[in-house]
């Protein structure tokens, strides 16, 4: 199985970055093993269309679900598209927590946008 | 001749100084001026100028249209979207009409064939008359539309001077697209500021665009008197003219409250604009 997580640094012991569509790095872990790779997100420096960027490179990772602290209305269309489950970490503040806390099914499986996104600036 | 009157920062007075300007000139002009509200998030000059609006246009751009059995989810469009308004996901390629710009990039390079372009509105522009005889056209972006460039492009096109009928252009706050669009073809920019130093941030700013599409600059200063001398010291440094000073004041604070704009508040303004209008004139000559 592969999970994504949006971190702050390419490591699995990185704390996680709330944003999903400008988050710095997407980490992609199984959770079992715990074997991971750290891509930076394609999206972190985009300048308009961050959520769709990121939803892409995650639909071409073919992970099973996404981990973030918020989907805005373009990622979260596009995740759902791709059929990749959301999962917002809540509390968790490292990978290691919120990996534990998927695992155990504490995690909020997201079935709206939760958040407004963020026009373009044009 | 074609007037732009911006600022940086939002709430300075562009739209106070834009009406003032064009009331003071439509007695002693023929044909009397086209004022643009080009403001199409907010356009509010229609309050101060009470045009009647006699035409309307929808405004709107082509975006892609996919065509699912044609699509081989290659990722060409996705990877030619400079906006990434096309998203192949899987076996799924969507479009996200609020990214798009309308470029028409995906179409013309899909392998297959399969997009083709559908209109998608975004707004309106309208034009009318004011009691005063000032030809008078706005833009409005539709709520919750983001993209206010293509609507400030339309309206440029459609509302047209006469032959030597001078044009007034209301910008929106700022400096990002929608502002350059509204400075650009225009032969004079007067930048509104106030004397604090957010008003001089962003005037700072404001005089950068203006000096990078080589457009000649004046400043009004409002609410003068409040604040600091950071604005005063910043145009004397940099050699830009003080056109207009307007006190910091409670009747004008109240008539702007209530519709009115400098010329009616304090009507020894006409002068005073028809002034900075003969400046202008003779800076660009």
């Amino acid at each position: 199985m592969k999970i994504i997580l949006t971190t702050t640094s390419p490591s699995i012991d990185s704390n996680l970055d709330s944003r999903f569509g400008r988050g710095v790095y997407f980490l992609v872990v199984d959770p079992d093993t715990l074997e991971w790779q750290a891509h930076p997100n394609p999206g972190a420096g985009a300048q308009g269309g961050a959520g769709t960027l990121a939803a892409q490179f995650v639909a071409n990772q073919h992970a099973e679900a996404v981990i973030s602290g918020d989907f805005g209305p373009n990622a979260y269309g596009a995740l759902q598209a791709a059929g990749v489950a959301m999962y917002l970490f809540g509390a968790s503040t490292t990978v290691r927590e919120a990996i534990e806390r998927f695992k155990a099914g504490q995690l909020e499986r997201v079935g709206a946008p939760t958040g407004q996104g963020h026009p373009p600036r044009v | 001749m074609k007037i732009t009157i911006a600022s940086g920062k939002g709430g300075t007075g562009k739209t106070t100084i834009a009406t003032s300007l064009a009331l003071s000139l439509a007695a002693e002009l023929t044909p009397p001026p086209l004022f643009l509200d080009c403001d199409v998030e907010a356009p509010n000059a229609h309050l101060f100028l009470k045009p009647t609006f006699e035409q309307r246009q929808d405004v709107g751009i082509l975006i892609p249209r996919v065509d699912e059995a044609k699509c081989t989810h290659c990722g060409k469009c996705a990877e030619v979207c400079q906006y990434h308004a096309i998203a192949v996901l899987g076996t799924k390629t969507l479009v996200f009409p609020q990214l798009c710009h309308g470029c028409g990039s995906c179409t013309a390079l899909c392998p297959e064939h399969a997009i083709t372009e559908i209109p998608d509105v975004m707004g309106v522009v309208e034009r009318g008359v004011t009691p005063e005889g000032i030809s008078f056209a706005r833009g409005v972006l539709d709520v919750g539309e983001p993209m206010a460039v293509p609507v400030i492009r339309q309206l440029k096109k459609w509302a047209v001077p006469q032959p030597g009928q001078v044009v007034v252009r209301d910008a929106p706050p700022g400096t990002s697209c929608p502002v350059v669009k509204v400075m650009r073809g225009a032969d004079y920019v007067v930048l509104v500021t106030e004397p604090t130093p957010f008003g001089l941030h962003d005037l700072r700013l404001a005089v950068q665009v203006a000096r990078e599409l080589n457009i000649p600059v004046g400043v009004i200063i409002n609410r003068d008197g409040s604040g600091d001398a950071g604005v005063d010291e910043f145009c004397a440094a940099v050699g830009l003219p003080v056109l207009l000073r307007n006190p910091f004041e409670r009747a004008i604070a109240e008539g702007v409250a209530q519709g009115k704009n400098l010329v009616e508040i304090h009507p020894e303004y006409t002068a005073h604009f028809r002034q900075i209008f003969n400046q202008i004139t003779t800076a660009l000559s």
